[in-house]
């Protein structure tokens, strides 16, 4: 059985937070949940994945966040309790169907998860998703600890239930990849089957209807502003003339500094777990006790506003700071002793801090990049357009997945990527307004996620690039999660359908279509001339299984390469494809056959064919 | 600060660290000490440097400041001097002293410190450095994945953590897998003893 589904009331499991969250929403008695993988919520899905594969519990991945919502939409709308789950640039993909589900509201509870990422550990930009509460009008719930995390699924399904609208959960990376003892809770029964009456006056979102949802909404969000004043997860501890305002992570790191600074007896702090909308009359009594107040929140200043708001609206002219020089930064994520430092300083307290060892006289290390996977096949698909493109002037867009490890030296593949899908979106415009050779890549699932609009495009208006697909059968940079095009008989799972990347190509009337197998390095420098050579869209699919994954199934492991005397250490197999098996041992290349997977591309391109398969 | 003890983990992807903080994690639940921990992975499938934080005691946050490691673990010995900006003047660091060079270094992008070198930097900066070849350990124990049992062996020999080597051992016996667990507790042992003699 599913640890996540132990049925021991009381008892206490390490969770990290993501399977916390898990646990919370098997404890509300979620019966579907959908998402789209995204660093760092991903291990809420695989833990609903499995638990799924041994339950009643339905889960999906689907194409991308926005059809994942609108699944949850439906089946929270039939009244059954669904959970979406989305890393936080995933918001920006789910918003269109977000904005108006917000008016319809829902019947049975749907929690929209959010993972945000302050300093983009895995992510394009550290947006503060709080802000699509308001934007919205929905409400927002954040934990601040692991423990937390877990206890507020359950009362976030009822408070969904109670205003019927979708309730924003929204996190941090430190909440997501924390571990902590937690303590289980009954688990309520599931109850997977509802049914949808029909009600179009009120379902579908013509401007007539829409306009009097927009009312409804409008309510709702006064009946949220009265929950939030009462909520158990907005409250105030300790006593003093000091005041401290914070969320989410932060309010673990206050506790901390107000413990170590011994100025308990000095600070009230009021932690708000119910960002949207904010406690208004809480605050105000809050903001009357205090002589000064410090807002702690990673990210934008989200609460510090509304709170001077308040201040103005009660008459309070009492310092209010957050955001600022020698306080906080909008910028990445706080630690403790930086939250304690901003604390000691604004309230006038001393602290002692260790110094930090000198670090001056420490030699420059080595960057230890990450580095796609020995024998990994996009590095041959790289290497193969690098060769093909010999002699053009050539811009790559890219796009999000292993492969945007690309851009990095010596590969050099990937000059522009701003979101998912961007790679053909982009090639449109800069083949439309450069001489310059467009060649773009993009992976199966961000294929499927968001590439085929810009592919539709391409072929409409007629322009002029190279697509090259990745197609490594997996979804492989969040930890190989299926996708529309993976065989999922692999996985031993049944009930699956299987899109080929290459028929829907056809089927959109691309002119040009290769498909090659990267390992095969002279073929598939042919055919990639070729399709370089083509005016209009010329589509390349790269198709050879992720390697690492493909490790899952094989059952002996290909033939190591070695290095032969023959080698002559022109080293165009470490310069040129930068395989992480080479190494330098007395300045001669060798080859750590422990890592090496036998692609045999490094055999291919060494000029005097030193690469050899070791003998069995 | 005093019932609060920080520990931080560096190591390179697939060196095993993870199942070393799950260790202790359940060590520390033997033990009845509150634990919480965090972690990073830069894409540790590729190759890519990991970091855990443990914060053993009453403390909320899971992560630790630079400057505030009472000790500092490492498993490969570049990424330990790299960590050595989580150090203070009472910090005890430990690490393996085997290298796995990045790839950086093979393409020219950079050069490997000097290990003698780097040992001299981190004794003479921090309270104590406790430095061993925990492959060669691995490997006379059985099994050179036994990397992250060594240097278990050598933190808990320090006495810095509040938990004890047979809480540590139970926790090896629940958390691994059955047939490994004879080679992991040598690994434990060998790594005590190197500690030990330092
Ligand atoms: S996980 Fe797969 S796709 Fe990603 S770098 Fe490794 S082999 Fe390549
Ligand atoms: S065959 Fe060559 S390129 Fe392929 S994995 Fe082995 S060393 Fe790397």
């Amino acid at each position: 059985m599913h640890k996540l589904l132990t049925d021991q009331p009381g008892a206490t499991m390490v969770l990290l937070g993501n399977e916390a969250i898990a646990r919370g929403a098997i404890e509300a008695g979620v019966a579907v949940a959908t998402t789209y993988p995204g660093t760092p919520s991903s291990e809420i899905s695989l833990n609903f994945f499995q638990i799924s594969q041994e339950s009643s519990l339905y889960f999906e991945y689907s194409t991308n966040e926005k059809v994942s919502l609108e699944v949850a939409a439906a089946t929270a709308n039939a009244g059954v309790r669904s959970m979406c789950v989305m890393k936080h640039v995933g918001m920006n993909v789910a918003a269109d169907a977000l904005m108006t589900l917000a008016y319809v509201g829902v019947k049975g509870g749907l929690i929209i998860l959010t993972a945000d990422d302050p300093f983009m550990f895995s992510s394009q930009n550290e947006q503060d998703n709080r802000y699509y509460g308001k934007l919205s009008g929905l409400p927002i719930l954040e934990p601040s600890s692991v423990e937390e995390a877990k206890n507020m699924i359950p009362y976030a399904f009822e408070l969904s239930e109670s205003l019927q609208e979708p309730v924003i959960f929204r996190t941090t990376t430190r909440i997501n990849h924390s571990t902590a003892p937690v303590t289980l809770g009954p688990i309520r029964e599931r109850v997977c089957k509802g049914d949808f009456a029909k009600d179009p006056f009120n379902y579908v979102t013509v401007p007539a209807v829409s306009r009097k949802l927009h009312v409804k909404l409008l309510a709702n969000l006064e009946k949220a502003a009265e929950q939030t004043e009462t909520s158990p997860y907005n409250f105030v501890s300790g006593s003093g003339s000091w005041g401290i305002i914070c969320n989410g992570v932060s309010y673990a790191y206050i506790t901390d500094a107000v413990r170590d600074l011994g100025i308990h007896d000095k600070v009230k702090i009021l932690r708000i777990g119910f960002s949207h909308p904010m406690p208004q009359k809480m605050i105000k009594t809050f903001l009357g006790s205090c002589e000064k107040v410090l807002v702690v929140e990673e990210g934008e200043p989200y609460m510090e506003e509304a709170i001077k708001a308040f201040a103005q609206e009660a008459g309070l002219t009492l310092p209010i700071n957050g955001k600022g020089k020698d306080l906080f930064s909008r910028l990445y994520e706080f630690n403790p002793r930086l939250v304690r430092q901003v604390v000691a300083g604004y309230f006038g307290v001393s602290c002692q801090v260790e110094p930090i060892v000198d670090l001056s006289n420490v030699p420059e290390i080595p960057q230890r990049p990450p580095n796609l996977c020995a024998g990994c096949s996009h590095r041959a698909t790289f290497y193969a357009v690098k060769k093909a493109a010999e002699g053009l002037a050539t811009i790559y867009p890219t796009d999000i997945g292993c492969y945007t490890l690309g851009f990095l030296p010596p590969l050099g593949m990937g000059d522009f990527l701003i979101c998912m899908g961007s790679s053909v979106g982009t090639s449109c415009g800069f083949s439309k307004v450069t001489d310059k050779k467009v060649v773009s890549f993009i992976g199966d699932s961000t294929f499927f996620h968001s590439g085929i609009p810009g592919l539709v495009n391409a072929i409409f208006n007629n322009h002029n690039f190279t697509f090259v697909i990745l197609d490594n059968g997996i979804t492989a940079m969040t930890g190989h999660q299926p996708n529309p095009g993976v065989d999922m008989s692999l996985m031993k799972l049944q009930g699956y359908g299987r899109i080929s990347i290459e028929a829907v190509v056809r089927a959109l009337g691309v002119p040009h279509i290769s498909v090659i197998q990267p390992y095969k390095v002279k073929k598939s420098i042919e055919a990639l001339r070729e399709a370089f050579s083509f005016k209009g869209v010329s589509v390349v699919i790269a198709q050879e299984m992720c390697t690492l994954y493909a490790k899952g199934f094989k059952k002996t492991k290909s033939r190591a390469y070695y290095v032969s005397d023959k080698c002559r250490n022109h080293r165009d197999c470490i310069s040129q494809l930068a395989c992480p098996a080479f190494f330098l041992e007395e300045e001669k290349v060798k080859i750590n056959p422990t890592m090496c997977d036998g692609c045999a591309v490094c055999a291919q391109i060494c000029p005097e064919n030193a690469i050899l398969p070791v003998k069995s | 600060m005093s019932d609060i003890t920080r520990l931080i983990i560096v190591a390179v992807g697939g060196q095993g660290n993870l199942l070393a903080s799950s260790v202790l994690g359940e060590a520390a639940l033997l033990a009845g000490i509150p634990l919480r921990m965090s972690e990073i992975h830069g894409m540790a499938q590729r190759g890519g440097v990991v970091e855990s934080a443990l914060v053993f005691g009453n403390a909320q946050s899971t992560i630790i400041s630079d400057g505030e490691a009472d000790v500092l673990l490492g498993f490969e010995p570049s990424e330990t001097l790299r960590a050595l900006n989580k150090c203070n003047a009472r910090t005890v660091v430990i690490t393996n002293l085997s290298p796995l060079p990045p790839f950086t270094v093979a393409i020219g992008k950079g050069v490997y410190p000097d290990i003698g070198e780097l040992q001299q930097i981190i004794r003479e900066k921090t309270a104590r450095l406790i430095a061993m070849n925990a492959v060669d350990l691995a490997k006379t124990a059985g099994n050179v994945l036994s990397v992250n049992m060594v240097l278990l062996g050598a933190l808990i020999q320090t006495g810095i953590l509040p938990v004890t080597a047979d809480h540590v051992i139970t926790a090896i016996r629940t958390k691994t897998k059955a047939a490994f667990v004879d080679i992991n507790t040598r690994a434990f042992d060998l790594g005590v003893e190197a500690a030990l003699r330092q």
